[in-house]
């Protein structure tokens, strides 16, 4: 409470563990673009362009674990949405990619080439605008936004919540799934998007934009965290966390738990898009399969493993979990789901905390 | 000339009839069928079909199956790689300079016409059916006319004198004689199916019939027969609804029990479904495998053999993991999720990835036959039946022993009945197995009308949430009714808007629903309410 009347800047970081993560992340940022463009190749120190590609797709899930530990973690919501959210972020920055591809398709036409096979003389209206780099990036923000937001307003206001409203947003995200899977939807079926070009007029499969794109997502993590650890640290946040812990009395209270709830629910939706939008230009590909309700799952696992309500926590899940994915993908893909459906019940039985509880523990046996 | 043709068929036919000779086609009548042009050949096959003797039957199937060779005037008949002299009946080589007998689309519709008609006369009923179905579905050529109407006269079996009446009508539909026309338009507003649609409206275009008062018997023959179908594709729809609903029920019962008994929402349950499967195929293959004379019987051994192994595992996982769980229904929906991915990938390192084969036993496969566009599948039947049986298993358990007692007590109130002596640890352990049980009997059943693989449970799981969201928890009843409520609703509307937009839709609707009853169709009332 004391740390209420400090500046701002002191109290985000008025604690060193706070400065230690922020800072790590930052000389992330700063050493691997050096590493991997300066050093060069077959040196001890070279960072490999497959590290890099990984190490960008677990920014990326890093901001949908951080999403899902303000709505899960802070609020007690356990959403199986996060994925789809994050799939129409990538969606919605996949169709400016589409467009920025031009003429330079298999099939030389101004349309994508799946419009060219469904034999479209024309883009779909829901495609106008698309074109334009600042509607799209507006696009990735306000249709998991819009989304969430409708959603949410019915959901909550019915009072839905624990299992039922998981399994609703379970079954929300398998709807969508299906229907981007239909050719006839406009968003390239079963195949998606993926032979991107360029962005903003540059290639897109040059080292430095693989770079660019690489600090800007551990620009935008940084950015996120910082927002979080606000919004945590606000009475906003207090409320979150009381609405988590006892709903009825919040309301009892006086409070309406409903825009609260919806405000924070929105606002992890967006993260999520703008996740999306950053992972779709580094992995070259955008299909339906990322809105599987298995993606979403695993989105609640990583923040779990890492520990909720700590913020930091699952961004540790989301690169702990990604990493492992690779690593046994590569090794041994057969022992994966074995695995990862471990990690799951050892996550919920024996770790309540995650990792940063397991963290803690040790510490304080030691102290 | 038509009737003429018709009257000339009918005399030969009747004298043919009254000789009643069986006697194999002669060597001329042979090189007649096979030889010179196709008005001739026809011409042949009309006078073959008038004499009406099945005899025939086998000379024609070779024509139609192209194993007849022409050398000069001499036929051969190809028979597994032998070929027949057809004069002399002697095996010999096919003479290299052999020609084959080409038959052009009409020739093969006539021969098919031929010997379907000529199948009429078969002892066999299952034979006379299946040509007089074939008949229908030709053009019925004029030729066949007269052994139809004498089929359907002497025709002993109801459904095959009803097809072949609605055959003769539609040739007589084509007739010069106007009365005759008439009689057959108004005869075929009693038929069913799509084919006689098809010949109606075909009459009404231009250059059809003429005649003014034919020309409105047969608009309200085919008013009142597409009405017909519209009922049977209604009913239809209904029943697969009610089929679907069914395999939900199945699917949702166990969740359904386990969920308003421990708040715990079984994310593997839909991997028991899998494994009760899994079961079945290897019932199946072991009854294949050492006891293939009762192979039809094995679906009454995989049933308990499901049961039982779903209801072990399940009670297991409850006793190891789910039970530290309870009070945590979010971290018990990921603990199940993680139990799910760990069945699903055992499954696949033992059996393999690909589906797996499950064979219908013999008694299932086929149906009933309501109409041509409704037809009832014996495994569907089963299935409902099957469902319904389940139901009134699990009602009995739940309303009629000690078990449900106890298990009613702790849904309803769980320290109360803990209170009054109740072991709720070792009641949520049964209720648990009870559940994984039902969707092991849910497994069997899945297995006898889809694919059978490591993915199999995760097909219907959403769905399966579904209704128990729809249906709330702790009666019976809501499940039901959500289940078929279901079930009905996405066939009618994929009928509408397809398979995916009629899952959205369904989405949507209970979307809206919720709004109005968060607690689902039958909510609990009063104190029992959190």
């Amino acid at each position: 409470m004391h740390t209420r009347y400090q500046p701002l800047l002191l109290r985000l970081l008025g604690n060193s563990r706070w400065i230690g993560y922020v800072l790590a992340i930052s000389v992330l940022c700063i050493l691997v673009p050096v590493l991997n463009l300066v050093v060069p190749d077959g040196n001890v120190l070279h960072v490999s362009n497959y590290i890099v590609s990984i190490g960008g797709k677990i920014l990326c899930y890093a901001m949908v674990a951080l999403a899902m530990d303000l709505i899960w973690g802070y609020t007690g919501i356990l959403s199986l949405g996060h994925g789809l959210f994050f799939a129409l972020g990538g969606y919605a920055f996949g169709m400016y990619l589409m467009r920025q591809v031009g003429l330079d398709g298999v099939s030389h036409s101004n349309l994508p080439d799946f419009m060219v096979f469904l034999d479209w003389k024309a883009y779909p209206w829901y495609w106008s605008g698309s074109e334009h780099f600042l509607l799209a990036l507006l696009l990735v923000v306000l249709v998991p936004g819009t989304l969430a937001l409708v959603f949410g307003w019915f959901a909550f206001r019915s009072r839905i919540k624990g299992v039922y409203f998981s399994i609703i947003t379970q079954a929300m995200t398998y709807a969508f799934m299906l229907l981007f899977f239909r050719n006839e939807t406009g968003f390239g079926g079963n195949n998606g998007f993926t032979d991107f070009k360029r962005i903003l007029g540059i290639p897109i499969a040059t080292p430095e934009m693989r770079m660019t794109l690489f600090v800007l997502s551990g620009l935008t993590l940084l950015a996120m965290l910082w927002m979080s650890r606000c919004i945590v640290e606000s009475k906003f946040g207090r409320v979150l966390t009381a609405i988590r812990d006892a709903e009825s009395r919040v309301m009892f209270s006086g409070y309406n738990p409903l825009h609260y709830k919806l405000a924070i629910w929105t606002l992890s939706a967006m993260m999520c898009g703008i996740a999306g939008a950053l992972y779709v230009p580094q992995v070259g590909i955008i299909n339906p399969s990322e809105m599987s309700t298995a993606n979403s799952i695993e989105i609640a696992i990583w923040a779990a493993v890492g520990g909720r309500g700590t913020l930091i926590g699952p961004i540790l899940g989301a690169a702990f979990v990604t990493g492992a994915k690779s690593w046994f993908t590569a090794s041994f893909p057969e022992y994966w789901l074995y695995f990862l459906g471990l990690l799951f019940i050892i996550a919920t039985l024996y770790l309540p905390q995650g990792m940063m509880g397991l963290g803690k523990k040790i510490k304080g046996k030691y102290a | 000339m038509q009737i003429a043709k018709i009257i000339i068929t009918c005399c030969l036919a009747l004298t043919g009839l009254l000789a009643g000779t069986a006697h194999a086609l002669t060597v001329a009548e042979r090189l007649a069928l096979a030889a010179g042009d196709n008005d001739q050949r026809i011409a042949a096959l009309a006078r073959v079909v008038a004499v009406g003797d099945p005899g025939a039957s086998p000379f024609l199937k070779s024509l139609l199956d192209d194993n007849v060779k022409l050398v000069g005037n001499k036929i051969f008949v190809v028979d597994a790689g032998a070929a027949i002299n057809a004069a002399t009946g002697d095996h010999v080589e096919l003479p290299a300079d052999a020609e084959d007998v080409v038959n052009n689309n009409r020739m093969r519709s006539e021969l098919g016409a031929a010997i379907a008609a000529l199948d009429l006369r078969s002892p066999d009923a299952a034979v006379r059916l299946q040509a007089a179905l074939a008949l229908r579905q030709a053009d019925a050529a004029d030729s066949t006319f007269a052994l139809v109407v004498q089929a359907e006269k002497t025709e002993q079996d109801k459904k095959i004198q009803t097809i072949l009446a609605e055959i003769r009508a539609g040739i007589e539909l084509h007739s010069t004689d106007v009365v005759l026309r008439l009689k057959a338009a108004r005869e075929l507003a009693a038929s069913t199916s799509a084919e006689m649609r098809q010949l109606l409206v075909g009459r009404l275009e231009p250059g059809g019939e003429a005649d003014p008062e034919v020309r409105s018997a047969i608009a309200t023959s085919l008013r009142a027969l597409d009405q017909r179908l519209v009922y049977f594709e209604v009913a239809g729809t209904v029943f697969t609804g009610l089929s679907l609903g069914s395999v939900l029920l199945l699917a949702a019962l166990g969740l359904a029990i386990t969920y308003g008994l421990m708040g715990v929402i079984n994310m593997a349950h839909g991997e028991m479904m899998m494994l009760g499967a899994y079961a079945t195929y290897l019932v199946q293959n072991l009854f294949r495998q050492f006891a293939p004379a009762w192979f039809d019987a094995y679906i009454l051994v995989a049933i308990p053999v499901a049961f039982i192994l779903t209801a072990i595992i399940g009670m297991l996982l409850e006793r190891t993991i789910i039970r530290h769980l309870y009070g945590r229904p979010l971290e018990t929906l990921l603990a199940t999720w993680g139990i799910s991915l760990i069945l699903m990938q055992l499954v696949r390192t033992l059996f393999g990835a690909q589906n797996v084969e499950v064979e219908n036993p013999g008694w299932m496969s086929g149906g009933i036959e309501l109409a041509s566009n409704l037809v009832l599948p014996y495994n569907r039947i089963t299935i409902i039946l099957f469902s319904l049986a389940v139901l009134l298993l699990v009602w009995t358990l739940l309303n009629k022993t000690r078990l449900g007692l106890f298990v009613r007590a702790v849904t309803q109130n769980r320290s109360m009945a803990g209170c009054v002596g109740v072991n709720t640890a070792r009641i949520d352990a049964w209720a648990f197995g009870l559940g994984s049980g039902i969707a092991g009997l849910a497994g069997v059943a899945l297995a006898q009308i889809g694919n059978v693989g490591p993915d199999l449970g995760k097909t219907y799981i959403v769905d399966s949430f579904m209704v128990v969201v729809l249906g709330g928890v702790g009666q019976l009843a809501g499940t039901v009714y959500a289940a078929l409520g279901l079930g009905v609703l996405s066939k009618f509307l994929e009928g509408y808007a397809g398979a995916v937009l009629a899952k959205i839709i369904v989405l949507v609707i209970i979307i809206i629903f919720i709004q109005k009853r968060p607690q689902g169709i039958f909510a609990l009332k009063g104190r029992s309410v959190d």
